[in-house]
């Protein structure tokens, strides 16, 4: 068995749905959970923390660069055994992992990010649970992001990519 | 029970946290074959809420409404954390980040967020302007241009070994160092620290 790389041309960006099986009302109350336990390790591992992104760019603590280090090591490992053993889904579809194509927009995009992680203290993932930490105020940062992204989408065949 | 609260409300090391961040690639692929990737939460937003008639934003996204409940349970879950296993002792972190932070203006080190930049007081002063506004402007800006974010790309994309996601993730790492490194002093001073 082996797992199908459809090449799914950034059709909804980096994180699509490749299930056929439609999934509504309460199939989609597992999604919940999983984030819920996702949020908890964020502030657990205190990766939300703005001090703990200062850090890292400081190059003054391992932390962060193990976090995310030994995430993507996991990830690897995890891919690599799906794909080896031909593992299906709980619905016994074939697991899809769509092709990144390289843009100009990764170069550019990224370090605007980047610029904005350093000031915000935040990736997107972080700043749902700031919020629910009790930092309301990043509620606004939120909704910044929310108006940037519009922005890029307004403008996106205009940008060089 | 005492032992279990005190290990629990103690932060956790990063070769705890790491790998079950990391776990959360084959859990949603098998779950769901979803791809992991939060700054598409960003994107669906607007595609709910104001598309515009924008192409960008003219899709099904009731297809990706599991990217949406994956976000509000971050937010649950930052908020369960935070309520009844959190962290009774002040953050620790490196004396000299507190020593160059103290430096540019920050007072405060207790709580995971400086206080003297993240509150509701600030929100109409310079440092709301830079640090909420234009900070998540560039955050989702970029993370949407780039075409993901550190999960989306760092960790999803790295882990299915795409090299357009390592070179997204380096220049993630760039932009940060530089606005630490050379803008951040002078911006906090700009805007009143």
């Amino acid at each position: 068995m082996q797992v199908v790389e459809k090449d799914i041309k950034a059709e909804v960006c980096d994180a699509p749905n490749s299930q056929e099986n439609i999934e509504k009302g309460l199939a989609l109350v597992k999604y919940i959970i999983i984030g819920i336990l996702f949020g908890i390790i964020f502030v657990k591992a205190e990766i939300i923390s703005w001090f703990r992104i200062q850090e890292m760019f400081r190059l003054q603590s391992f932390h962060m660069y193990g976090v995310i280090g030994s995430a993507i090591v996991t990830g690897i490992i995890s891919i690599q055994i799906i794909k080896r053993f031909g593992i299906k889904t709980i619905s016994g579809e074939t697991v899809k992992i769509p092709n990144k194509e390289f843009r100009k927009g990764q170069i550019i995009g990224g370090f605007i990010f980047g610029l904005g992680w350093a000031i915000t203290g935040a990736c997107p993932g972080p700043l749902f649970a700031q919020i629910g930490s009790g930092f309301t105020v990043v509620f606004v940062t939120l909704l910044s992001a929310i108006a940037g992204t519009w922005v890029y989408g307004k403008f996106s065949d205009k940008l060089p990519n | 029970m005492n032992q279990f609260m005190d290990w629990i409300t103690q932060p956790w090391p990063w070769y705890v946290a790491g790998p079950l961040i990391g776990l959360t690639v084959p859990t949603l692929l098998l779950v769901g074959n979803k791809t992991f990737g939060i700054s598409s939460s960003l994107r669906h937003a607007c595609a709910i809420c104001v598309p515009a008639g924008i192409p960008f934003f003219t899709y099904n996204w009731k297809k990706e409404m599991w990217n949406l409940m994956f976000v509000l349970g971050v937010l649950i879950g930052g908020f369960l954390a935070t309520q009844f296993i959190s962290n009774p002792n002040e953050i620790v972190i490196a004396e000299q980040t507190k020593a160059d932070l103290n430096a540019i203006g920050i007072s405060s080190f207790s709580g995971l967020m400086p206080s003297d930049i993240f509150t509701w007081s600030n929100l109409f002063t310079a440092k709301g302007l830079l640090f909420f506004v234009i900070g998540g402007f560039m955050v989702g800006f970029g993370t949407r241009y780039a075409g993901g974010c550190t999960s989306g790309h760092a960790i999803m994309g790295i882990s299915s070994l795409q090299w357009p996601s390592l070179v997204a993730t380096i220049f993630f790492m760039l932009g940060g160092f530089l606005m630490t490194h050379l803008m951040m002093e002078p911006l906090m001073k700009l805007v009143g620290f």
